[in-house]
């Protein structure tokens, strides 16, 4: 077991310690919560800087122009860039780490030439059309019908979830080839210009009260069969490839983020006065109990990249971390507000003198227990697959 | 980064855990735990042979030079295999006390407390004695009344109060001893849960109600999912503290640039997650589960022994929290 860097971390890091100065410097004004193009744009040029200094698709095979960075050095890059407050990947997320790296694994030399560069420079902006109505954590009785007709599968249904969709310009898209099939088999993975005639958008407005995510309408859209990611009908395996290149990096960011957020917590406790400041025991030790488990989470998150760097992925360990790290938001997100009592009833806003909303931090922690994978479907997974019990009869 | 446990770090484990399966296999603790106060003599000295006191002490020393992160993997198997006696007390004793490291020399440990209970009096040669100036060794106090114990395997005395004896360390050198208590307490406690989810998994893929094993209903898998990921975070985070003090220790290094985690955070989390798996296991097991004979609850109730073992998870909050003020009002300070 080793902690310490090697000469070959230090000098990445070194390096990249080196390039965030100046790149942190000229760095535009952050868009508004809600105010998407705007948002679009800070993080495709982010994306775009990260681009020209070689760090773009960091753990991208070189071959297709990524970085080809170990988990190592990912997780050294993730640390850094969230040490000094850098964009987040943000609307380039489908796009840098789920629909990029499934072209480059399942596409044809046509398709990773039309969107892998385009990704690397944030020259395209993914978005995801997985989910349906019907079709949550059981994503394999998706509805959205595709019908051959020459050479264009055309396309009618509705998808749920799809982020950024509005300022997106294509869209991972699954859709029922086969309806006859066994559900898992008749699947198609396409790729879908958002400019298409017969795509219909409505923004879905969350409990934040920021509207993200969008309802998309699908009536006859015609999609080139051009644009198929592997075999007709073998689209669940295509999606499921991801998983397989998952190597425990997926929260570094912010459970750093959630690490401020409790030293921050702990500076307003202790500028309060009364039972909820921090000259009480309870609470001193309450915010002890969830930095102790915000440790051990980092420590957890070390041993996943370890794991992904001799195996190739991280395994189980993915599971296992969303789940206790779920537990954990949720607890700081509940003292948080008890710590501000009628302060947490209004959101904070730009005049807020605190470095972090608590407020919205409180709420976001909703999404742990649900987004990704429930931690109902979670706790499936670990159960049959770290201890082999018996799978659920599906 | 890397985690993962060395090759030669997975032979220890393995080589003691062939072993401690032998020595004890499953029924045996509760035919010791018939016999209250005897800490088994000869199995001490396997132990002590295996270098289990005397993991961390140099070669030239006698020990086998190793580090605290293969102390850890150590302490998680005797945790596993629910050894009973003052392990950690003589293991941080070999090195100064002689005949500990050998296993001759039985030590306990304990610190200056309002409520002077010891463990497995019967059976010590000498005590570590903690107070604020730093570590002493004092004979076992006599004159002491037996107490019906908590956990079968770990008989208990009201105690007087201790002698003076021999100062042997300073105030440092002790809070490096209590440091590396907390380690091997954390790692015992990981390994006490491990084998409480392992037990209870057993038992849910075997046992059938309704028609069909109870580890095929959502209700257990889901329970014990918690409680087995509670216990692989603790792992880490156990792994994690012991090899950032063996690094630390060896010198500057290049050194981690990013956060750690303490080992105040290892023994807090190690607790609540063995707390919570050797509690699930009875669970799991309804109400054969509350029964004496089966050994589930000697899991739970060394856990709690080992709450009270060379300081408490409340005293590595404490400490955790004055981490945490102290990062924040530095982080106040650089804002």
């Amino acid at each position: 077991m080793r902690l310490g860097s090697t000469e070959q971390e230090h000098a990445f890091r070194a390096e990249l310690r080196a390039w965030l100065v100046d790149a942190m410097a000229d760095l535009p004004a952050a868009a508004g919560a809600d105010d998407w193009p705007a948002q679009r744009a800070y993080d495709t040029a982010w994306q775009r800087k990260l681009y020209d200094a070689g760090y773009a698709g960091i753990s991208w095979p070189a071959e297709y122009g990524g970085r080809g960075a170990s988990p190592s050095e990912e997780l050294i890059f993730l640390e850094e860039t969230e040490r000094v407050g850098a964009p987040y990947v943000g609307m380039n997320f489908v796009g840098t780490l789920h629909a990029g790296p499934t072209i480059a694994a399942e596409g044809t030399p046509e398709q990773r030439a039309a969107h892998l560069p385009a990704i690397l420079r944030g020259e395209q902006v993914w978005c995801q059309g997985f989910s349906e109505p019907e079709a949550g954590s059981d994503l394999a009785s998706l509805r959205t019908r595709a019908v051959r007709d020459g050479d264009h599968y055309v396309v009618s249904g509705q998808k749920l979830w799809t982020s950024h969709a509005h300022v997106a310009d294509y869209c991972e898209l699954l859709v029922r080839t086969d309806p006859d099939a066994p559900k898992h088999k008749g699947i198609t993975w396409l790729i879908m210009p958002m400019d298409l005639p017969g795509i219909e958008l409505r923004p879905l407005k969350t409990l934040v009260d920021v509207s993200e995510f969008n309802e998309m309408f699908l009536d006859n859209v015609r999609i080139p069969v051009a644009n198929r990611l592997g075999a007709e009908n073998d689209g669940w395996r295509v999606a499921m490839v991801t998983f397989g290149f998952e190597r425990g990096t997926a929260f570094v960011s912010e459970l750093l983020t959630s690490i401020r957020l409790v030293q921050d917590l702990t500076r307003i406790a202790s500028a309060s006065a009364g039972s909820l400041s921090w000259s009480d025991g309870g609470v001193r030790r309450e915010l002890a109990t969830i930095a102790a488990e915000l440790d051990a989470l980092w420590a957890y998150t070390k041993r996943n990249v370890s794991r992904a760097e001799r195996d190739g992925n991280a395994g189980v360990g993915g599971s296992v971390f969303k789940l206790a790290y779920h537990e954990t938001r949720v607890h700081l997100g509940e003292l948080a507000m008890r710590i501000l009592g009628r302060r947490g009833l209004a959101f904070g806003d730009d005049a807020s003198v605190t470095e972090y909303d608590h407020v919205e931090e409180r709420l976001y922690a909703l999404t742990l227990g649900i987004a990704a994978g429930t931690s109902q479907v979670q706790r499936n997974i670990v159960s049959e697959r770290l201890l082999g019990l018996p799978k659920e009869r599906l | 980064v890397n985690l993962e446990l060395t090759d030669d770090q997975v032979q220890l484990r393995d080589e003691l855990r062939r072993f401690l399966a032998d020595r004890l296999p499953t029924g045996t603790l509760l035919a010791q735990a018939s016999h209250p106060g005897a800490v088994d003599r000869g199995l001490w000295r396997e132990l002590a042979e295996m270098g289990v006191f005397s993991l961390t002490l140099s070669e030239a020393g006698g020990g086998l030079g190793l580090g605290r992160a293969e102390a850890v993997v150590v302490f998680e198997e005797l945790g596993r295999a629910c050894v009973p006696g003052p392990l950690v007390a003589t293991f941080l004793a070999a090195g100064l006390v002689d005949g500990a490291a050998s296993g001759e020399f039985v030590v306990g440990g304990l610190l200056d407390s309002p409520e002077p209970v010891i463990e497995h009096l019967d059976a010590l040669d000498g005590v570590l004695a903690f107070d604020v100036e730093g570590v002493r060794l004092v004979d076992p106090p006599s004159g002491t009344a037996f107490l019906r114990p908590l956990d079968p395997l770990s008989p208990v005395h009201r105690t007087a109060p201790m002698g003076s004896g021999r100062r042997l360390a300073g105030f440092e050198a002790a809070a490096v001893m209590r440091r590396d208590a907390d380690l091997l307490v954390a790692a015992l406690q990981v390994g006490l849960g491990e084998a409480a989810v392992v037990m209870a998994t057993e038992y849910a893929k075997s046992r059938m109600q309704f028609g069909r094993v109870i580890g095929g209903f959502q209700s257990i898998k889901h329970l014990l999912a918690d409680a087995a990921v509670w216990i692989d975070v603790a792992r880490a985070a156990v792994h994690a503290a012991a090899v950032e003090v063996d690094e630390l220790s060896a010198g500057p290094g290049l050194g981690f640039d990013g956060h750690t985690c303490s080992v105040a955070s290892a023994r807090i989390v190690a607790s609540s997650a063995a707390n919570r798996a050797t509690a699930t296991a009875i669970q799991v097991h309804g109400g054969m589960g509350y029964t004496w004979e089966l050994e589930a609850h000697l899991f739970l109730k060394r856990v709690a022994v080992l709450d009270n073992t060379l300081g408490s998870p409340d005293d590595s909050l404490d400490h955790r929290a004055s981490e945490l003020l102290a990062a924040a009002d530095l982080a106040g300070i650089s804002n």
